[in-house]
């Protein structure tokens, strides 16, 4: 009886807001169709797809696709330069936003400050295509800026675009001067939450600047820091394969192929649509394991985490 | 004494900290901008300065020839108008689809609110991958169409969250109560009194998908094949991997050959320098005045809720 009058309730809030189910119509239709159906066809990464078959017509093959991922020259390559690139990139990316949003915040000249921002921000705008010819252009050992300094000092020009073991560096050192000023907005908005009184009591109290960064405003962004590391760690496997496949050049090969591009290059180039299911699918549990670890650790540590 | 002493050892360390803190500062500021005032003083240099390193940051040489020659060139004209075209309509795609939702979502009486939130958190952390996400496209015959552009990526949840978060904390719920007092029906609400009070969030939203628009790459790489749908940026890719002159190789030409090929490679880059300029000068002019509205958008974003 209870429960019947509660679904009454229930049916008539449904009815009474249909408006509202009307507003998530689009969005929700989108993800269904865009996002979950896709995810549907992931069992392709179990079978031997032919186009011709379709995705549930396709023959079972259970993890032969996987053996075939593992055993293949190019495996122990792209998982070491995924790792080592997205770890790389982890540790030099991730410090920067935060020191400069700590150092900034110090300038008492709000002018100052609004601009130093701004023009932060600018390379965040400039896209990806861009922004990857103009590091080919900078870098090039002919005519590029980068080796034109060099020589000035007295080194002799690098193909940096050439060496497999440059590659990782090309790649972090261009992120980070695309990405840090953009990655600061966060930290300057949680350092403007900083009680003013206390900087003040510290100062009277005799706090140097830097101790005053150290133990007032520092610790006032540190939920905001731990939030961001579980985020970036969330993110550590799904380096993006648009600014890697823009970077690469065949003799970089063996430092530039990650398991994203491979995954792009066997299903669009070479139509291994299984081959690239699966390992992409690979790719995913090791991002799905690294995040949960790292939120794990993350909340045993900060008390702070994505769930 | 004693306490003077203190006094002026405390003022020296303070002048050290801002003088680090200063030279830390200026290099940051020089690293980010510096790059791009080479490009800009590169495209208006004579070639010869810039591939033997005189021009190093004001122009040499001034002329505007680049230009001339990139005013000349189609494809990047059929690219901007399909980039403007991909850009306007799909941006205005993406807030027909996010806002509206995310006010629904905002309002603590929608039955299943969390179940419907979940289902767009997962897509943050899940998707089908490249493939099966692909064959899905074709499997609805939108590849190598302009709709696959702007059907992908649709609804972002990030900004979904953002803007629920904004409607949640920004519109008061007694507003809202008296507008339906008043006889307004949801949609009139939305329209009438909810949107006209969030003029930040929705700049924020316009400017998060257009700029993810205009730098669109990849996905139109994947998914179009003709010409006359390409955007700026595989147009761009293409200019800007034609490649260079390498040092080697070169081995059996003649000097006079050699010196013409250096001269025709030393003007490509001069165009390559000018449309860098031409594709980013839109964004790089329109970002500033949107400052105060983005970093607006992280802060509502960063707020757990």
């Amino acid at each position: 009886m209870k429960q019947k009058k509660f679904n009454k309730k229930r049916l008539h809030k449904i009815l009474n807001n249909w408006e509202l189910y009307l507003m998530l119509l689009p969005a929700v239709l989108y993800i269904i169709l865009f996002v979950y159906k896709p995810m549907y066809g992931i069992q392709i990464a179990f079978r031997d797809f032919q186009f011709k078959d379709g995705i549930t017509g396709s023959r079972w093959v259970g993890f032969d696709q996987f053996r075939r991922l593992f055993n293949s020259y190019w495996f122990p390559i792209i998982l070491k330069n995924t790792l080592t690139i997205s770890i790389l990139n982890l540790l030099l990316s991730f410090p920067l936003p935060i020191i400069f949003a700590l150092a900034a915040n110090e300038l008492r000249n709000e002018k100052v400050k609004r601009t130093l921002q701004t023009v932060s921000y600018a390379p965040h705008f400039i896209s990806m295509v861009v922004m990857c010819g103009m590091v080919v252009m900078f870098t090039s050992p002919s005519s590029g800026i980068i080796n034109k300094a060099i020589e000035f000092f007295g080194g002799e020009a690098i193909a940096f675009m050439q060496k497999p073991e440059m590659f990782k560096w090309v790649f972090v050192l261009s992120g980070i001067w695309q990405g840090t000023g953009w990655s600061s907005i966060i930290y300057f908005s949680a350092l403007a939450a900083v009680d003013k009184s206390l900087l003040e009591a510290a100062e009277i109290d005799g706090a140097s600047r830097l101790q005053r960064i150290l133990y007032i405003n520092l610790p006032t962004i540190v939920p905001t820091i731990s939030i961001q590391i579980v985020l970036a760690v969330g993110r550590l496997m799904s380096l993006g394969q648009e600014k890697v496949l823009l970077l690469q050049t065949s003799p970089n090969l063996n430092g530039s192929e990650i398991i994203a591009t491979y995954v792009y290059k066997v299903g669009l180039e070479q139509y291994s649509y299984s081959f690239s299911t699966a390992a992409g699918l690979f790719n995913s549990l090791c991002n799905c394991i690294l995040l949960i670890t790292a939120n794990t650790i993350t909340k045993k540590i900060t008390k702070q985490g994505l769930w | 004494m004693r306490t003077k002493k203190r006094r002026i050892k405390k003022t020296l360390g303070e002048h050290i900290f801002i003088t680090v803190n200063g030279i830390f500062l200026s290099l940051f500021f020089v690293i980010a901008l510096y790059p791009i005032i080479y490009v800009l003083s590169a495209s208006v240099s004579d070639p010869v300065a810039v591939s033997s390193g005189k021009m190093f940051l004001w122009p040499v040489g001034f002329n505007v020839d680049g230009y001339e020659q990139v005013l000349r060139y189609k494809d990047i004209w059929s690219g901007y108008a399909n980039t403007i075209f991909y850009t306007v309509v799909g941006t205005i795609l993406n807030l027909v689809a996010t806002i509206p939702a995310a006010y629904a979502l905002s309002r603590k009486d929608l039955e299943g609110r969390n179940f419907i939130m979940t289902l767009f958190i997962i897509t943050m952390y899940f998707s089908g991958g490249l493939i099966p996400t692909y064959l899905n496209m074709s499997g609805f015959g939108l590849v190598n169409t302009r709709w696959s552009l702007l059907l992908s990526g649709l609804v972002g949840t990030y900004n979904l969250i953002v803007a629920r978060t904004f409607f949640a904390n920004n519109i008061p719920m007694e507003l809202q109560e008296a507008a339906y007092l008043d006889g307004a029906t949801t949609f009139q609400l939305l329209l009438k009194v909810v949107l006209p009070l969030s003029a930040p969030i929705i700049v924020v939203m316009a400017l998060y998908y257009g700029v993810g628009h205009w730098n669109q790459y990849f996905q139109a790489m994947i998914y179009l094949r003709d010409r006359e749908l390409y955007p700026l940026q595989v147009i761009l890719k293409e200019i800007l991997t034609q490649s260079q002159l390498s040092a080697t190789g070169l081995e059996g030409f003649t000097a006079a050959e050699i010196e013409e090929m250096l001269r025709m490679s030393e003007t490509a880059d001069r165009m390559k320098y000018c449309i860098i300029v031409v594709s980013m000068a839109p964004m790089l002019a329109i970002y500033p005045w949107l400052q105060k509205y983005f970093a607006k958008g992280v802060m509502v974003g960063s707020v757990k809720g």
